[in-house]
């Protein structure tokens, strides 16, 4: 991983000079090293705000009367292809130099979190697989992992080994799909046809197990939906197969590619401190050079059962969220590939009938199985009051699921810890004196999904 | 299944009051994340198992600290008064908490005093009510909408 050439700690020789104690204090604003971490935050644009509705009349404006060194606040969106969906970012700008900046979002708040309160355990995960449309299986297993942590139901090795692979191919299809829209914001359209070339091989073997493209409800309290179909090994072979080839492909198109190092190298620099101040999760976590994923570092699943790498920067510039992305890809390869050989046979779901419905065939010959399958589709099942927050990695970052029960058939609150949301929280950081050109590349390299980020 | 998830997780009490003080200790100590905030409105149960010196209140405000060096995380959860909803912001600590307070004022109501830009962050400026609170039931309450002032 090469390193991008940070402007972080340049002021640091000529310190003594700038800063001058004077009866007041110092004078002069520290170097950005010197800056207390709060004041930082501050002052890079947590409280830049233009109420709504203050339209200004453009024929009011007397142009003459501004000063020459006034600065201008712009919107960039919500309707901007780049912004990966409703993203509005109020910016600053000096020139061509963006100062602070502030991202707007609520554009696409349907109030999920209060719609989870109106359906039953079994109906949840159809909510929550909503919410992150690019990788809905990770949403639907932290749901399914939060019910079941605060049951007493054991889900059977193969229904977790299914759970690992289906959620490490949506991993691939989610990085491959922004590789996609990356390239397309910086302007490689190659690299979006490539992209949405490599979802769409992964995307038909998901409709192939769970009969839908996205928004599956495939994992669920209990297990997952179906099992995996007649091969499906050579299936996921093929993809095995294809894959790191293709990112081969694009390592030749991008990597290496000169005009676009130009625009992703040094670009939106964030330190290691920051991200951690600022809860920065995932890729751009661990673009700043900390091991931290939760596959590695807190184990769910099995992930202790499969051997992989954690994928780091060194600089935490847009080039490195984009190589840790990339090598991510491979990485879920390789454990999709010793998935393939550990998966053992068995149930797809547990056999406890007050938590998943009985096979379709059974309901014919059984009085029970009919009940229970009538009790489940209509009531649901009850969960023991308490509360529990799981966390797993999502492309995205640590997605975490807060669920309070009161012991009653649906949840008395499901909260998401979208990683998305608070992501977006390091646009100012990373904005923060560089172009106004260079903001796309930027925005892009967060990753942020709004269907996510409202909920 | 229980316990095997939750292994790495503890939970903490903490009175409103000396709540930044708890969370700044907890920082020096290692925390150096804070991974979730959030808030729960218990307005419908009313017998909940709380330790015996916390007095159940309407809201709690819900903080999911992580420890990367430990490798641990705590949930902290602190009760709020339903006459008197505030808490102190822990942005001097945890940056990253910005969102999420105001997500958590946005929908519940809480105020989060120190915040640097306590407003909606998920509806409209404007909006009348906290949709998460248990006593704002959707169908209940007409959509809103606002009149859009032209420009021109």
């Amino acid at each position: 991983m090469t390193k991008g050439q940070s402007d972080l700690g340049d002021n640091q020789s000529g310190l003594d000079f700038f800063v001058k104690e004077t009866s007041e204090g110092s004078q002069e604003l520290l170097s950005k090293q010197l800056t207390p971490i709060e004041e930082f935050y501050l002052e890079e644009g947590y409280v830049l705000r233009v109420p709504e509705g203050d339209g200004v009349d453009l024929d009011d404006i007397d142009l003459e009367a501004i000063p020459e060194d006034e600065t201008m606040i712009i919107n960039m969106g919500p309707q901007h292809p780049s912004t990966h969906g409703v993203l509005r970012i109020m910016m600053e700008l000096d020139g061509e130099t963006i100062l602070r900046s502030k991202p707007v979002i609520g554009y696409l708040h349907t109030g999920m979190e209060k719609t989870a309160e109106m359906l039953t355990y079994m109906q949840g995960s159809t909510n929550v697989t909503r919410m992150d449309y690019l990788s809905p299986l990770s949403n639907e297993l932290v749901y399914s992992l939060a019910v079941e942590s605060l049951m007493d139901v054991e889900i059977p090795p193969r229904a977790t080994w299914i759970r690992m692979l289906m959620s490490e191919l949506n991993r691939i299809s989610s990085h491959v799909m922004w590789m996609a829209t990356n390239g397309m914001d910086i302007g490689s359209t190659s690299m979006m046809i490539y992209g949405f070339r490599e979802r769409e091989l992964i995307l038909a073997f998901l409709e192939k197990v769970t009969g839908l493209r996205m928004n599956h409800n495939y994992i669920r309290p209990g297990g997952v939906a179906a099992d995996l179909p007649d091969g499906w090994y050579d299936d996921v072979a093929v993809i095995c197969e294809t894959i790191p080839f293709r990112v081969a492909e694009y390592q030749d198109l991008l990597t290496g590619q000169p005009i676009f190092r130009e625009r992703v190298d040094g670009v939106g620099v964030m330190t290691q401190e920051q991200a951690l101040a600022l809860s920065a999760t995932g890729p751009i976590l661990r673009a700043t050079g900390l091991p931290w994923d939760l596959r590695k570092t807190m184990p769910y699943l099995f992930y202790d059962q499969v051997d992989f790498d954690v994928i780091v920067g060194s600089v935490g510039d847009t080039y490195d969220r984009y190589s840790v992305r990339l090598n991510e890809i491979l990485e879920s390869v390789r454990i999709i590939e010793q998935i393939m050989e550990k998966l053992p046979e068995g149930e797809y779901k547990t056999l406890d009938r007050k938590v998943t419905p009985p096979p379709r065939a059974r309901i014919d010959e059984s009085m029970e199985a009919l009940i229970h399958h009538f009790k489940l589709h209509t009531e649901g099942y009850r969960v023991p009051a308490g509360e529990s927050y799981v966390a797993v990695e999502s492309p995205r970052g640590e997605l975490g699921c807060y669920i309070v029960s009161d012991g009653e058939n649906r949840p008395y609150r499901m909260h998401v810890r979208a990683p998305s949301f608070v992501n977006l929280q390091s646009l100012p950081v990373m904005l923060h004196g560089g172009f106004i050109a260079d903001a796309v590349a930027v925005i892009s390299s967060v990753d942020p999904v709004m269907g996510e980020v409202d909920r | 299944m229980s316990d095997a998830l939750e292994i790495n997780h503890s939970v903490v009490f903490v009175q409103r009051t000396g709540y930044v003080d708890f969370v700044q200790t907890l920082r020096l100590q290692g925390f150096e994340m804070c991974a979730d905030l959030t808030a729960v409105d218990y307005l419908d149960i009313k017998d909940r198992s709380l330790p015996d010196e916390i007095e159940p209140q309407r809201f709690e405000v819900v903080v999911n600290l992580v420890s990367l060096s430990q490798k641990k995380r705590l949930r902290v959860r602190v009760q709020v008064p339903e006459d008197d909803p505030w808490i102190d912001s822990i942005f001097r600590e945890y940056p990253g908490s910005e969102a999420m307070e105001r997500e958590v004022f946005d929908l519940f109501g809480i105020v989060f005093r120190g915040h640097p830009d306590l407003t909606r962050i998920l509806l409209p400026e404007g909006w009348e009510g906290h949709p998460l609170r248990k006593d704002y039931a959707p169908g209940r309450v007409p959509v809103q909408f606002k009149e859009v002032k032209s420009t021109r």
